[in-house]
């Protein structure tokens, strides 16, 4: 009896999984038990559309109906991204999320920013827990392929450079041969280093850390010869240790760091927003149109493409999903590229970095709008 | 049979209760494979909207990136799959280590808090409850940050009189280098250990035959370090050298330098266990009852001797069993060599995972691992347990 009853049910089990695998075949005799699989089936896509949006619009769709944008950040790096003294979120970086917010919304606050490390941060974005990854992430091949993002635009030109404390006396990276450089996991940095070493042939030994925080904190110890990242972060960590006076950047650059916001692949819609934002802001800068003077400028300026910037004339804002007003909100609630700049790079600021490659092209940078037309 | 029909008429299936629990369990295996089957076909949902599929595939790729401590050869042009070894190797060594000295402190921590010193007695009380209740990960950090990280620069390295200097780049100590002869050596040591078990089988077989009990692990041992300080001795050239570790520029050279990333992981994890090992301990003796300390004593035993021949024997039997999840614990809280820095085989897989974007396939391969290493240690120690508990007869 007892024997029967479990046969009977094995083969039940085994009919339901073979009705699963096999995409709904009915067995003879389980039909209203299949019809139950087969709507748990058709119900998974539409469950897994919700956690991870893609497709176009999908993502602007969501944030909208969220009602705030959530943006990938840093929280260790001053300048780019960084919780200051107020608990605010200030650096190039959290502002262009926040530009991002004022476009969709017209309010920059509409934004809630995750700190994400960088080894989380790609699997942040794949897994749709952040709607952008703006968190000084350098555009390469594999990233924009494999890592299953595309990069939207370089926000700020930079290269990877090697701090020292001055008492070594070190000028070059070849003094460093035997020693001990400290690194951040997960960052272009680890792989830049070990491929301008194995290139110098210096043999040095990597002292790898999960954060940006214990990386410096073990280099301001002692535990390595040298602390190698992006010039900028260089610069911004220099001033926040004990004494920044005591350590020196070596006047080498050991590779090429565009970075810039990363959206996931799928959303074209959601790409060229987060594109254009940039785009707004460095044209915003070439037109002169700051966040003092573009109230004047929309009312008196006749330049057509600045109208078309400022949502006066055209619909440049409905052909990416956004209101008219999009450019305008920008520039006047965040600014355009040199203030956000100014503001957290500037020569007030503790983290002052000259603008260099990261001017517009007509003053020798990097820096190019395509029109806004 | 014929009880059994008539039982069928008189209650509906669906009040019968042995059917009722078949059809329990039949509804709930359903409901698993449904769960299973929902979570995978949304993996693949969502691998699929982000174009990628899985696949270890990535394995022969260059890693591209340096590890700072390998037991194999490494360097970045290295695969990804050496990468992963390098790491397995990592946190196997950090485990036995770890596992050798936590057992070793541990049962000194239990039988001195038991002791009926009153001040040894208290300094291992306050040491078990003070050390149990800390965060594991906070005193990680502290014996990173706040200890070896604080040891003087290599220029003011302390210099101990073995041979031993402690610097914040590592501590150095010294060790054998093997030479050319080191081989010829290493093939002695092997018959060494052959005749061992040689000899360790004929007493136990002796044994069994007289009833008589001979010092068979002594006599063992002996054998070995016969053999082997012959072999020292009868090589034109030794087969060590001693290796003792100096500074040497920017950092330590010679000797083993064990970084401080490693001495940070292993005394955290060694302190932390052997309070938990201690108190087993301790619970595993107060578990013997009494009266066998008692007759122990009456029949003239000293007090190690009672220790080593009727209480521990006993002891172990109820130690086994908790102290298999301690060596558990280690070898899963290795995990947390991220937070020092420390290139175990989770945080190799990590970096792994953010250069490859494989995240399901290197989290499924870092749990595998620990789940493998897991089961091993515990079939051994399952092994051991059947040995050492009591045969009724």
């Amino acid at each position: 009896m007892r024997k029967t009853l479990w046969i009977v049910s094995v083969l039940i089990v085994a009919s339901i999984v073979l009705a699963a695998c096999g995409g709904g075949a009915a067995p003879s005799g389980g039909g209203q038990t299949v019809t139950v699989v087969e709507t748990v089936i058709v119900e998974v896509p539409a469950e897994g559309a919700v956690v991870a949006p893609a497709g176009f619009g999908v993502t602007l769709a969501a944030v909208q109906a969220r009602g705030f944008l959530i943006c990938g950040s840093n929280s260790q790096v001053p300048g780019f991204g960084f919780i200051d003294a107020n608990g605010e979120f200030s650096g190039i970086d959290v502002d262009y999320c926040r530009a991002l917010a004022a476009a969709i919304f017209g309010d920059p606050s509409k934004v809630e920013f995750r700190p994400v490390t960088a080894a989380e941060r790609f699997t942040a974005l794949q897994s749709g827990e952040i709607d952008i990854l703006s968190r000084n992430t350098t555009w390469t091949l594999t990233r924009d392929s494999e890592l299953a993002g595309n990069f939207t635009a370089t926000t700020f030109y930079d290269g990877q450079g090697m701090m020292v404390p001055v008492e070594t006396g070190f000028t070059t990276l070849q003094d460093l041969d035997g020693g001990t450089v400290c690194v951040q996991t997960g960052t272009t940095t680890e792989l830049n280093l070990a491929d301008v070493m194995s290139a110098l042939g210096i043999s040095y030994t990597p002292a790898v850390f999960e954060d940006a925080d214990s990386t410096f904190a073990a280099y301001s110890e002692g535990r390595c010869d040298a602390v190698t990242t992006d010039k900028s972060g260089l610069v911004a960590r220099r001033a926040v240790l004990a004494d920044p006076a005591a350590h020196v950047i070596l006047d080498v650059t050991m590779s090429k760091e565009p970075l810039g916001p990363m959206v996931r692949h799928g959303d074209d819609q959601w790409f060229d927003i987060a594109q254009w934002v940039v785009f707004a802001m460095i044209a915003a800068e070439e037109f002169g149109i700051t966040s003092a003077n573009v109230d004047s400028v929309r009312s008196s300026s006749t330049e057509p493409e600045v109208l078309r910037l400022l949502g006066v004339e055209g619909e440049m804002g409905a052909k990416i999903g956004l209101s008219n007003d999009w450019g305008y909100n920008i520039i006047k609630l965040v600014g355009n590229y040199a203030e956000v700049y100014d503001r957290n790079l500037g020569p007030n600021t503790p983290t002052y970095i000259p603008r260099g490659l990261n001017s517009l092209y007509t003053d020798g940078g990097l820096l190019y709008a395509p029109p806004v037309r | 049979m014929a009880n059994n029909a008539q039982e069928k008429t008189a209650i509906p299936f669906w009040r019968d209760e042995r059917i009722l629990n078949v059809l329990g369990q039949v509804a709930f295996v359903i409901a698993l494979l449904l769960f299973a089957s929902f979570i995978y076909r949304n993996m693949q949902a969502g691998l699929a909207q982000q174009g990628t599929t899985l696949g270890y595939n990535f394995f022969r790729v260059v890693a591209g990136f340096d590890i700072s401590e390998t037991l194999i050869e490494y360097s970045r042009s290295s695969t990804y799959w050496q990468a992963f070894l390098v790491g397995l190797l990592n946190t196997l060594s950090v485990s036995i280590v770890g596992i050798i000295l936590a057992t070793a402190l541990g049962v000194v921590l239990g039988v001195a808090r038991l002791s009926t010193n009153f001040l040894i007695n208290r300094i291992a009380a306050f040491y078990l409850e003070f050390i149990r209740n800390l965060s594991l990960l906070v005193f990680l950090v502290f014996w990173y940050l706040g200890v070896f990280l604080k040891l003087p620069r290599v220029a003011n390295a302390i210099e101990w009189s073995g041979g031993i200097i402690w610097t914040n780049r590592g501590v150095g100590i010294p060790w054998g280098l093997p030479t050319d002869s080191f081989p010829t050596f290493r093939l002695i040591l092997f018959i060494g250990m052959i005749l061992a078990l040689g000899v360790f089988i004929a007493l136990r077989i002796y044994s069994r035959r007289t009833g008589r009990a001979p010092l068979t692990l002594l006599w063992t041992v002996l054998t070995f370090a016969a053999v082997g300080l012959f072999g020292w001795f009868i090589l034109p050239e030794k087969p060590l050298v001693l290796d003792v570790p100096f500074v040497k520029g920017l950092n330590l050279a010679g000797g083993k330098i064990l970084s401080p990333e490693f001495m940070a992981l292993t005394s955290g994890l060694v302190l932390y266990t052997s309070a938990f090992i201690g108190e087993v301990v301790r619970a595993g003796i107060l578990a013997v009852n009494k009266g066998q300390v008692e007759a122990a004593r009456a029949l003239g035993l000293t007090g190690f001797q009672t220790l080593q021949l009727v209480v521990m024997p006993q002891a172990m039997r109820v130690i086994v069993p908790p102290m298999t999840s301690q060596y558990l614990n280690l070898i899963k809280n290795s995990s947390l060599a991220i937070a020092v820095g420390y290139p175990d085989v989770f945080y190799v897989s990590n970096t792994i995972q953010n250069q490859t974007g494989r995240a399901v396939e290197m989290i499924s391969l870092v749990m595998l691992t620990y789940l493998l290493f897991s089961l091993i240690t515990s079939v051994f120690m399952n092994w051991y347990n059947q040995k050492i508990k009591l045969v009724e007869r």
